[in-house]
């Protein structure tokens, strides 16, 4: 659709201070591309949403810079920047209806208003809600509110799209069909998206890419399959998906691989990812889904027994709570698969994984 | 916490009323009296409250009010009378007692006069009505600031109404009463005539004329205490006022005011009990007690107002504080009695609510 | 034709009760009465307190500015003997003798004296023919027209009969005619009183504009106040609104004399203008005892009831509608005027409403600060209580300004909507 390498949004060194004592965003370098659908995904206090008001306008930058289709915008205000933007309570103007709400930027931009008229119809027919346009926004449900403000944050063709938390007051079921309206609305316009979210399925569903945050510096950049599969830190391991994390001090060191004595006991072979030298801490990341119950002898580099403490049944696999390595929280996933294994509480097995599936990063 | 804190007030005072709305009622040897409060209250109470309390030994509770008869209406028709005896002006005291507000006053209670001349000779013409026996006599007349008239100084009622003349503010008090009569006086008309005058349509147009070439000069006041204020706060040059707290203000307050007798409107006040006052025997007994030969002139040595007794002239001495010979202060002394207009109560009986609207449609123009 | 939906529904009653076979909706009433009857219970105090110290006293008031008993039953013989009378000449010596009969049966009663003042309420002078009459009536002789006449010329004077007849029913509209400038004339009819002593008309004029001005002034100087108190941070607003109530915890007597002392000719404000030089100590302005000086007074005392509901409104409108307004293009100003002032409308009219209200039944701040031209109309209405105890008067006046009050509220009501009002 358009050209990936284009950049639309950068941020250069940008530091942000409320008080003058605390940086709530610490040296930011980010570069969205024009009609990427980045997601800015962190816990509350990581520094996101300043990041997406900085862009936004409404805070000013306190060092650094800003620039939107390679102009500096540090010091256009909100209105000029042409920045479509949804709010988490979805602010629509509950004294306008519907079809006004969406005729205001374009009243405000002086559009003439048979042009008004018809792409108010155009943006009402993308979020099909062609009837509901003289409805007051009170009446109408909470998806239909959502749906209203995307179409008035696009209605007048804005290069960028800022969401800050658009889905947070729905239910979960329409919050997952809403995230997929989101995302085709986005794949069929080409418009660039900035989304805010401390939802990591949903910024896995959504994103070309995402910015994980925390502590006001982005700890990782990528795309969510590398994001999931390649985290490269612990912080990022254990915020994205759900993870087995073990500790211990690294042994031995070869080429790609490391060798780690775990603190519970047990020597594992693990991909060095980023780890210091030998003797220093480590921890392992685990996917649960990628240990295997009693592999066969002799395939697997790391095969442990376990204890198992604890089984729930999830329909699609079976949850299973084991004490491996002094570590009493290991999970492990077994999908309801027809041959899968039968295990039973308080019984010992082994588990088994690959050098590539467990990676050794920071301590 | 913040309620509970509220309620507690609340049950307080009203537990506080009920105690002394009971003491009030349940005691016979206390007295409410109502008077115009400031100087003249307080010529009241050191004339005839203490003495009174000194020999019978009850106790009395002074009230200040200003005027009018719509409390004790009030009062009289809610059959909860709470004073015993008011100090009324004239129209008042005839108009209550027409329309049954006051107990009639029988007079025999009261005491012949120290040389031995029955009561109802005693006491000047018309001190002693149906319901109510005259106290004092007053005037109204207007006063000024010395300092602010340097070379001449105002000495009719005419320098009252010609501002180019004696410049400055005029204060005058709210009411059509005694300000029509002035106006009048003004304006050339004998003493005699004003009321004749007054009668007619054409005279009160007259009036009205006269008062409007100073209305955008006056500053209007209510309360008896106002005027003295005013002057003292230079916001007014000269204003009508009771000749007794002018009195007051000069010999007490030694304030710089002279007062104007010329055109002078004279008034009594009297004595009246509210019908079905709850302590009236004794409302009454204080009321003879007070209006006799010594009394009155006991009270004269507190303010100026004349005694309504002729027994009572020659006993009038000097102020009690001030040192100052009362009798040449008296609106009935030969020097202020020259040009006199006695308050027409009849008059104003029959005509205040016609010419108290035009008055108030005048005062909005 | 329509007995098919009637058999339904009776149908369908029949199948609605509960599982021992009673019917539904007795079951439910049988429930619901229980709490209803808590619930009636709960406010009964309240209920019992309006209605004793509020209701009542105003259906009192009200029908104290249509009754009149006092011709009717003191002048029974009169009144019976004039319903024949034709209003043009004298009537008869019948009605001499039966008012001689009347005169002298009041004065007896000790009647005679509130006879007079309602009499003398309605033409001036009647008073005093009244009671003169009635001490010389007991001597009075047949023929008693010559009599009377000979007591009080006014006898002879087709006005004073007129007079006695109009006011015979119990229930009369004098008061409301006379509360809007208007009276009977001679022959019966309403017209115009004198032109100097037409005062009401103006009167609610005035009370209206001025109440106008307050309103506007104080939502002038409440919205900026509302503004900051809404947006300011907590530590601050506290102070402010601190600052805003500071008025509602100082009597009202000392905030009004305390404009007195700041604007009186001597005052403050007066004195720091001499000493500017700005103008000479002769030349000192009168700021206070006039319509300017009540409405400075009662601007400042009646802003906290702008401000109030003002603020809890804009404390609802959350700080995302102006971000978005601008984020959609809108400048500042176009944001605030098109997306935030909207929003405060119930406030605004809420605010506008209370002090509206307020401000035209106001009574103290006018009387002490007014003047002769800044009166309102409640004082007028305290005059007739407290002065001339014209109370027909004053409740036929104060009758006018509660049903002004009740037509705006339904305007009110038709236009915006009560349940939009807001008042914190």
């Amino acid at each position: 659709m358009s050209d990936k390498s284009e950049v639309l949004v950068r941020f250069e060194s940008v530091q942000k201070s409320y008080d003058g004592e605390v940086l709530v965003v610490k040296n930011l370098n980010l570069e969205v591309a024009r009609g990427d659908f980045l997601t800015m995904l962190g816990p509350s206090g990581s520094g996101k949403t300043t990041c997406l008001m900085m862009l936004a306008g409404f805070e000013p930058v306190t060092h650094g810079k800003i620039t939107l289709a390679g102009q500096p915008i540090n010091n256009v205000p909100p209105h000029k920047r042409d920045i479509g933007m949804v709010f988490q309570n979805y602010a629509l103007f509950p004294h306008m209806s519907v079809a006004e709400n969406l005729a205001f930027p374009l009243q405000v931009r002086k559009v003439s208003k048979v042009d008004i008229e018809v792409r108010v119809k155009k943006a009402l027919e993308m979020v099909q809600l062609d009837q509901f346009g003289g409805r007051r926004p009170a009446q109408l449900s909470g998806g239909q509110q959502q749906r209203v403000a995307v179409a008035r944050a696009l209605v007048f063709d804005p290069a960028l799209v800022l969401m800050d938390e658009p889905l947070g007051a729905l239910d979960k079921q329409l919050r997952e069909q809403m995230q997929y309206e989101i995302k085709h609305i986005h794949e069929n316009l080409g418009v660039t998206v900035v989304y805010v979210t401390h939802d990591q399925s949903e910024a896995l569903t959504m994103s070309t890419r995402i910015a994980v945050f925390n502590d006001g510096v982005i700890q990782q950049l990528a795309p969510p399959n590398i994001l999931y599969e390649c985290p490269d830190n612990a912080f990022v391991a254990q915020f994205i998906g759900e993870n087995n994390s073990l500790s211990g001090t690294v042994k031995e060191v070869k080429g790609k691989n490391c060798v780690v004595d775990l603190d519970g006991g047990g020597t594992v072979q693990a991909l060095a990812v980023n780890i210091g030298g030998i003797g220093s801490r480590t921890k392992l990341s685990l996917r649960p889904e990628r240990v295997e119950v009693n592999p066969v002898s002799g395939s697997l580099p790391n095969v442990f027994e376990a204890n198992i403490k604890e089984l729930t049944y999830l329909g699609d696999h079976i949850r299973t709570r084991a004490c491996i390595c002094g570590q009493e929280n290991f999970i492990v996933k077994i999908p309801n698969a027809s041959h899968h294994a039968l295990l039973h509480e308080n019984t010992k097995v082994q588990f088994g994984w690959s050098i590539e599936d467990c990676r050794a990063l920071d301590g | 916490m913040k309620l509970l804190k509220t309620n507690k007030f609340a049950i307080a005072s009203a537990l506080a009323a009920v105690a002394f709305g009971v003491s009030s009622a349940s005691g016979a040897d206390q007295l409410t009296v109502v008077s115009w409060g400031g100087a003249y209250t307080k010529s009241q109470v050191e004339a005839y409250h203490k003495p009174y309390t000194k020999q019978f030994g009850t106790k009395i509770l002074s009230e200040n009010y200003s005027g009018g008869l719509a409390e004790i209406k009030a009062q009289v028709e809610a059959k909860s009378v709470k004073w015993d005896l008011v100090d009324l002006e004239m129209s008042d005291a005839i108009r209550g007692c027409d329309e049954g507000l006051l107990e009639t006053v029988d007079i025999s209670i009261l005491p012949k006069g120290d040389n031995g001349v029955a009561a109802k000779d005693d006491f000047i013409d018309g001190a002693i009505t149906d319901c109510a026996i005259a106290n004092i006599v007053w005037s109204t007349i207007y006063a000024y600031d010395k300092s602010k008239f340097s070379g001449k100084k105002p000495q009719t009622m005419a320098d009252f109404f010609d501002t180019k003349k004696f410049p400055g503010k005029r204060g005058m008090r709210k009411t059509p009463k005694a300000n029509l009569e002035f106006a009048l006086t003004a304006d050339g008309v004998p003493a005699r005539d004003v009321y004749k005058l007054l009668a007619t349509k054409e005279g009160v147009n007259r009036a009205f004329k006269k008062l409007d070439t100073i209305k955008s000069s006056v500053i209007w006041w209510e309360a008896g205490a106002q005027p003295p204020q005013l002057l003292a706060d230079g916001e007014v040059a000269m204003t009508t006022a009771y000749n007794g707290r002018i009195f007051n203000a000069i010999a007490v307050e030694k304030k710089p005011f002279e007062i104007v007798w010329d055109g002078q409107v004279f008034d009594m006040d009297l004595w009246a009990i509210p019908k079905g006052a709850k302590n009236k025997a004794e409302a009454m007994k204080f009321l003879a007690f007070s209006t006799d030969t010594k009394r009155l002139a006991g009270q004269a040595a507190w303010i100026s107002y004349g005694p309504a007794r002729k027994s009572s002239i020659p006993l009038i001495g000097k102020h009690a504080e001030a040192g100052i010979e009362m009798g040449p202060h008296m609106p009935t002394a030969a020097n202020n009695f020259k040009n006199v207009v006695q308050n027409d109560f009849e008059f104003w009986a029959d005509r205040q609510d016609e010419l108290n609207e035009r008055f108030n449609a005048w005062l909005a123009k | 034709m329509d007995m098919a939906p009637k058999t339904l529904e009776t149908s369908r009653s029949e199948i609605l009760s509960t599982v021992d076979g009673q019917p539904l909706k007795k079951a439910l009433a049988r429930t619901e009465r229980t709490k209803r009857f808590k619930a009636i219970l709960l406010v009964a105090p309240l209920l019992t307190f309006i209605t004793v110290t509020f209701l009542y006293p105003i259906c009192l008031m009200l029908f104290r500015s249509v009754e009149n008993p006092l011709v009717a039953e003191n002048m029974p013989q009169t009144l019976e003997v004039l319903q024949k009378w034709d209003g043009k000449s004298l009537p008869s010596e019948l009605a001499f003798a039966a008012a001689a009969k009347d005169l002298a049966a009041a004065r007896k009663s000790k009647m005679i004296g509130r006879l007079a003042t309602r009499l003398n309420f309605e033409t001036s002078g009647l008073r005093s023919v009244i009671t003169g009459t009635a001490r010389k009536v007991k001597k009075m002789e047949a023929p008693f027209k010559e009599a009377m006449i000979q007591a009080r010329s006014q006898w002879g004077d087709v006005a004073t009969w007129s007079t006695i007849k109009r006011l015979g029913p119990t229930i009369i509209d004098v008061n409301y005619l006379a509360a809007v400038d208007r009276g009977y004339n001679v022959k019966g009819e309403i017209e115009l009183r004198d032109e100097d002593r037409r005062i009401y008309v103006s009167l609610f004029g005035r009370t209206l504009l001025m109440s106008l001005i307050v309103t506007v002034a104080s939502l002038f100087l409440g919205f900026p106040i509302a503004y900051l108190l809404a947006s300011l941070p907590l530590k601050y607003s506290n102070l402010l609104m601190i600052l805003v109530l500071l008025p509602f915890w100082t009597s009202l007597l000392v905030r009004t004399t305390s404009w007195i002392v700041l604007l009186q000719t001597q005052g403050v404000l007066n004195d720091v203008m001499v000493w500017l030089g700005l103008f000479e100590d002769e030349q000192r302005v009168q700021l206070i005892f006039n319509a300017q000086g009540t409405v400075i007074a009662m601007t400042q005392i009646l802003l906290p009831f702008m401000v109030l509901p003002l603020y809890s409104v804009m404390k609802t409108i959350h700080p995302s509608y102006m971000r978005a307004a601008e984020s959609l293009g809108a400048h500042r100003y176009t944001a605030y005027w098109r997306i935030y002032v909207p929003n405060t409308l119930p406030g605004i009219g809420a605010g506008s409403l209370l002090v509206f209200i307020l401000a035209i039944g106001y009574y103290i701040t006018p009387a002490l600060v007014g003047g002769q031209d800044g009166q309102m109309i409640s004082n007028l209405i305290a005059f007739h209580m407290q002065k001339s105890l014209n109370w027909g008067l004053a409740a036929a006046l104060g009758g006018i300004l509660l049903g002004g009050v009740v037509i705006l509220y339904w305007l009110y009501n038709s236009l915006v909507g009560v349940e939009r009002l807001k008042l914190g």
